[in-house]
């Protein structure tokens, strides 16, 4: 009966600030570290795996799901929120198969995404998703892609990017270390994702799940020996880094 | 008009489905496709009311393709079918039924291959072999005399090739073309196009 004087949570503030979804954003900073790398022919997903308690069983996929054979999803902030927001994804990804009969392409589901985030920082009673999303993919001619959504509803396309805990030193060693040269390379791209992961998280192939897509292969997630591998030989480099600079000395 | 047959055997499910796409006395196109891909390991053949056979294929394709994207993990043939069945009679009793008549053929590792027969009333059943069509009332006896359930790959198309050439020989409407698939444990492969000749003999005639 007074559901319709309800009136909407997310208000604006009398200087033009959105308190509810800028407390969103707060929440996403609570959220693991996710990070995103878009090579020429590779697109890496990174994420940081919470410890888990000794009781608890570890599930191995949580914060990487796949939305359709060519679009992944990692996130940052409130895992329920998530599932919802890829649930409806998923959905839209095989609607939009139905219709039109074509895969969606990133721009596509981020944009739907970022729609589906929007309404509800406009929404009678509702309060916004508390989330960031990473999409990766490929569209159907090839090109690579990596989008950011946030939870006021935008939406941009990156080179590289980390959402979540230490988002910011883990974006700034991105830029510094992201080249041409870099996005070129597959196993570079790789080795990128996972030494801007491990700025900020525990050294070790157990805290860290790692993903990577090609064109038209599915999504894969890397065993935990690959990982290691890839850790052994970003060591030895920063070794062999070590020892020229003080030869140079 | 048209013509589906499964024939299911130890290890695989031979397909076949013709390939005429009519339109009152008009036959619009010889090389039609009426087997629908649903996951690696399962396939639909669909007859019926045209529009209705794409639409409601390509609806149940979609949905086995969401549960596979919400689980990690495809339907298995035996639930897909189920769903299916379920899809048509709750359609059959409301403004708007499908009029579809098709076979669900799959293989899954732990229930092995698997034919399943539905028609638009909903109705279904897990046959060794079965067929839609005119073409049924021919098909169906021969594969009642030398149908078993350890039929080879050989064999069943063999038996393919006699139902069929059954047809070319006894059905007014002509068919001259057959697509045929097999499914088993390594998906879903295509075989040669069967093209039937008359001939005078019939190969039912071997020795009995």
């Amino acid at each position: 009966m007074s559901s319709r004087y309800d009136r909407a949570i997310t208000v604006f503030s009398p200087d033009g600030h959105l308190f509810q979804v800028e407390y969103a954003q707060e929440a996403v900073k609570k959220g693991s570290t996710a990070v995103g790398v878009r090579g020429n022919n590779i697109v890496v997903l990174g994420v940081e795996k919470k410890a888990v308690a000794k009781l608890q069983e570890d599930r191995t996929v949580r914060k990487i799901a796949l939305l359709d054979d060519h679009v992944a999803l990692a996130f940052a902030g409130l895992t329920a929120d998530a599932r919802i927001l890829i649930n409806r994804a998923r959905v839209e990804c095989q609607s939009h198969k139905l219709t039109v009969e074509d895969p969606v392409t990133l721009e596509y589901i981020t944009r739907y995404i970022a729609q589906l985030k929007q309404k509800y920082t406009q929404s009678n009673g509702r309060r916004p998703f508390g989330l960031s999303a990473l999409i990766i993919g490929f569209d159907y001619d090839g090109t690579p892609h990596l989008y950011q959504t946030d939870p006021s509803g935008t939406y941009h396309e990156w080179k590289a990017n980390a959402i979540g805990r230490s988002a910011k030193p883990v974006r700034e060693f991105l830029e510094k270390s992201y080249t041409d040269e870099v996005a070129g390379n597959q196993e570079e791209c790789i080795k990128l994702a996972l030494k801007a992961l491990l700025e900020v998280v525990q050294s070790g192939a157990k805290n860290v799940e790692l993903a990577v897509m090609r064109d038209k292969e599915p999504l894969k997630m890397l065993e935990l020996e690959e990982v290691e591998k890839y850790i052994a030989e970003i060591e030895k480099e920063k070794e062999e880094e070590a020892e020229k600079k003080k030869q140079k000395k | 008009m048209e013509f589906l047959i499964g024939i299911q055997g130890k290890d695989f499910v031979l397909v076949a489905s013709d390939t005429s796409s009519a339109r009152s006395i008009l036959s619009m196109k010889q090389d039609t496709d009426k087997m629908h891909r649903m996951t690696d390991n399962l396939i639909m053949l669909v007859s019926g009311e045209s529009g209705d056979t794409v639409q409601f294929a390509e609806f149940i394709s979609k949905n086995i393709q969401l549960y596979k994207m919400r689980n990690g993990y495809d339907l298995s043939p035996s639930a897909a079918a189920n769903f299916t069945r379920k899809n048509l009679a709750d359609y059959l009793r409301s403004r708007t039924p499908y009029m579809v008549n098709l076979l669900m053929a799959g293989y899954d590792k732990n229930e092995g291959p698997s034919l399943y027969f539905m028609d638009y009333l909903a109705s279904m059943n897990k046959c060794p072999f079965a067929a839609h069509g005119y073409g049924a009332f021919f098909s169906l006896a021969i594969l009642d005399r030398y149908y078993t359930e350890d039929v080879t790959r050989a064999r069943a198309v063999e038996l393919l090739t006699m139902c069929v050439e059954e047809i070319k020989r006894r059905f007014i409407i002509n068919l001259p073309a057959f697509r045929v698939r097999i499914v088993d444990k390594d998906g879903i492969h295509e075989l040669p196009t069967i093209k039937p000749q008359v001939s005078v003999r019939s190969i039912a005639s071997e020795s009995l």
